[in-house]
């Protein structure tokens, strides 16, 4: 074994070690076969979306000849109330709605978790204030309070948006963590890590933590879904600036452009909703192969 | 670790927990020493305090009350450092290995974090070295069939044996053993019993056995010292083979009589101390004086539930009990000598 390797040498190592530990984890995920099909159309959707707007220029220009066409070798999904290609906008249309909804629920649950085990560790008044503070945030109406903000606020920026909606939806998972970090820290492996000196940050992010992993991590895959609801929500409503095209933009004007009246554009209504759907089913069924890639237990064979 | 090991001596050590009304005395007043490379066993009924006593001897817990000294100095004037040191320098081996491994955690993980934040080994050669060894002194083989297991693919007995190698990984110089052999198989008892008393002969490593079976103290600590502990309180320490061949404390005798022997004839025809209540009482509610006494078969109305009676040094080889009945069982003969002596010179006057 070298003892002084190099720094390029090392770079590969950590390259390798990555590489292995994605090769184990997608191996891990692929014994679920509904969760690795869920994780297969996430990953597809979401490559797709922030790369397809780098290809596709969409053409803004309107066609007064094609407006509200069905689907047709042309138009695959049909046109738009300019005479607009849906289906290009369905492939550009992900990228906002996707970043705001992995920023929010990512903002959420790193303040969820922060806050959480800080909660748990500091007790006294501090625990004190931060749960009362946790149950007035879980009263809140949420939906009302972003669609104020968001009507008095210029919310121009999808990182913004993402920071209101993450600001409304921690509550829930900090208690849940907040309370599994008392009843963790408790246990008898905690207390030989402190026995055996091991640190402070060891004991909460390599002994706490992964015990929480599967839950952190679907609770996370489900804050995406609900902070893309919420932002879909948003924009449906005209409450956020309806800036460049995306799905949300899409069913703002499907319906305040009157497409319900048109038989040929069918298409145009379903197709954002559609693939909303799908991205949220395909999420949700995702969680059922990330609680076996975070807990040992669940794992089957070798 | 230093070439030279401590003694740890507690005295007058005494632990509550809650408040006001619902404040418990788990430890009281408890006093007694381990010299390096010995053996104490404490045994006692649930609830009596010998976890509460592991736990601050392994410094996990602050006593309430009294001092523990380590090395001669007081555990609680130590530096931050010196702290650290002396943790690491006691280890624990819970009662449950259920409970005592983290469940998301391989074996190799589980034994690598302390070498590798204590810096006991320079490499990845050395850490492998390392792991294989510690697995070997548990006798986990071959150790490359375990490195890789999480807990829940390991037996009772077998994650026990990860749970002592990874309290051997900082080479303790003083182990607390809680329970640690009572949850698993009889069958398998005894060889984790020797692996821990291989520890103690071939590194002279000091042993705290916290047990409620006596045949387990009788066992391990043959050569050294039985604490036996009640509500709280010590109420007798000596030698195993005094605590054991010759008990002085009604509580003691009650459990050694209770205990089956090998012989069924014998066990048959031992002498078995009845009690007079069979329910140990809260410890919110420990009776006055001897906290023994309404269980008692010698109690004595008067004398032993007015003070509690100290842990005295009962015979000369140190044999210490504490029971006011036995003392004075001890003492009135000479006592009674000096009165009659007394009486006869005040006859010659």
């Amino acid at each position: 074994m070298a003892v002084a390797a190099s720094a390029p040498t090392r770079a590969l190592g950590i390259v390798g070690g990555v590489l292995v530990w994605c090769g184990t984890t997608i191996r891990i995920m692929a014994r679920n076969k509904a969760g690795f099909i869920g994780f297969i159309i996430v990953a597809v959707m979401t490559i797709e979306a922030f790369i397809a707007p780098i290809f596709i220029n969409f053409n803004t220009a309107a066609d007064v000849n094609a407006i509200y066409q069905g689907p047709s070798l042309h138009h695959l999904l049909g046109t738009d109330s300019e005479g607009r290609d849906v289906f290009t906008q369905i492939l550009v249309g992900g990228q906002d709605i996707l970043e705001v909804g992995y920023l929010a629920s990512a903002f959420g649950t790193f303040l969820a978790i922060l806050l959480g085990i800080l909660s748990a560790y500091a007790g006294g008044w501090l625990d004190t204030f931060l749960t009362w503070v946790a149950d007035v945030f879980l009263t809140l109406p949420t939906f009302a309070i972003y669609a104020v903000i968001a009507g008095t606020v210029h919310l121009n920026s999808n990182v913004a948006l993402a920071i209101l909606i993450a600001v409304f939806s921690w509550a829930g998972l900090m208690r849940a963590i907040r309370s599994q970090v008392l009843s963790l820290r408790e246990r008898d492996f905690i207390e030989a890590a402190r026995a055996l000196d091991l640190s402070l940050p060891h004991i909460i992010f390599k002994e706490l933590a992964p015990n929480m992993a599967p839950y952190i991590a679907i609770h996370f895959v489900i804050g995406i879904t609900a902070a893309m609801y919420a932002e879909v929500g948003l924009l449906l409503l005209g409450i956020v600036p309806l800036s460049g095209q995306n799905w949300g933009v899409m069913l703002n004007f499907a319906w305040t452009r009157g497409a319900i009246f048109y038989s040929g554009s069918l298409s145009y209504i379903l197709s954002p909703m559609a693939v909303i759907v799908i991205f949220q089913l395909a999420l949700i069924v995702w969680t059922r192969s990330l609680s076996e890639v975070f807990d040992p237990r669940l794992r089957r064979g070798a | 670790m230093s070439d030279q090991h401590h003694a740890i001596e507690f005295q007058h050590v005494s632990r509550t927990f809650g408040h006001g009304k619902n404040r418990i005395y788990a430890v009281q007043d408890v006093s007694f020493t381990i010299s390096p490379g010995r053996v104490l066993c404490l045994v006692g009924e649930s609830g009596c305090g010998k976890s509460t006593t592991g736990k601050m001897v392994a410094g996990l817990l602050k006593p309430s009350g009294g001092r523990i000294l380590y090395g001669g100095r007081d555990v609680a004037t130590l530096s931050d450092a010196e702290t650290k040191y002396f943790r690491r320098t006691v280890q624990i081996i819970h009662q449950d290995p259920y409970a005592s491994l983290n469940p998301v955690r391989s074996v190799r993980q589980t034994l690598s974090a302390p070498l590798l934040r204590h810096k006991m080994v320079k490499n990845r050669l050395e850490l492998n070295n390392r792991l294989h060894d510690l697995l070997m002194q548990v006798s986990l083989t071959p150790p490359s069939d375990f490195l890789e297991k999480y807990p829940h693919q390991l037996s009772g007995g077998q994650r026990q044996r990860v749970a002592i190698a990874r309290a051997l990984t900082v080479q303790p110089e003083f182990i607390v053993a809680d329970e640690a052999v009572s949850s698993v198989d009889v069958s398998l008892r005894a060889s984790l019993l020797n692996i821990l008393l291989d520890l103690q002969h071939r590194l002279g490593v000091t042993f705290l056995m916290i047990t409620h079976d006596l045949a387990v103290a009788k066992y391990f600590g043959w050569n050294g010292q039985i604490g036996v502990m009640y509500l709280g309180r010590m109420v007798e320490l000596a030698d195993t083979v005094k605590v054991l061949g010759d008990p002085v404390h009604p509580y003691t005798r009650a459990l050694i009589s209770s205990l089956p022997e090998a012989d069924p004839d014998k066990t048959r025809t031992k002498e078995r101390l009845e009690l007079r209540s069979p329910d140990i009482p809260s410890l919110l509610r420990v009776p006055p004086g001897c906290s023994f006494h309404p269980r008692c078969p010698l109690y004595e109305e008067g004398l032993c539930d007015v003070q509690v009676p100290p842990l005295d040094v009962y015979s000369s080889d140190g044999h210490k009990a504490a029971c006011w009945v036995m003392a004075r069982e001890l003492q009135q003969p000479r006592a009674r000598d000096r009165i009659g002596e007394q009486g006869v010179e005040e006859r010659a006057i």
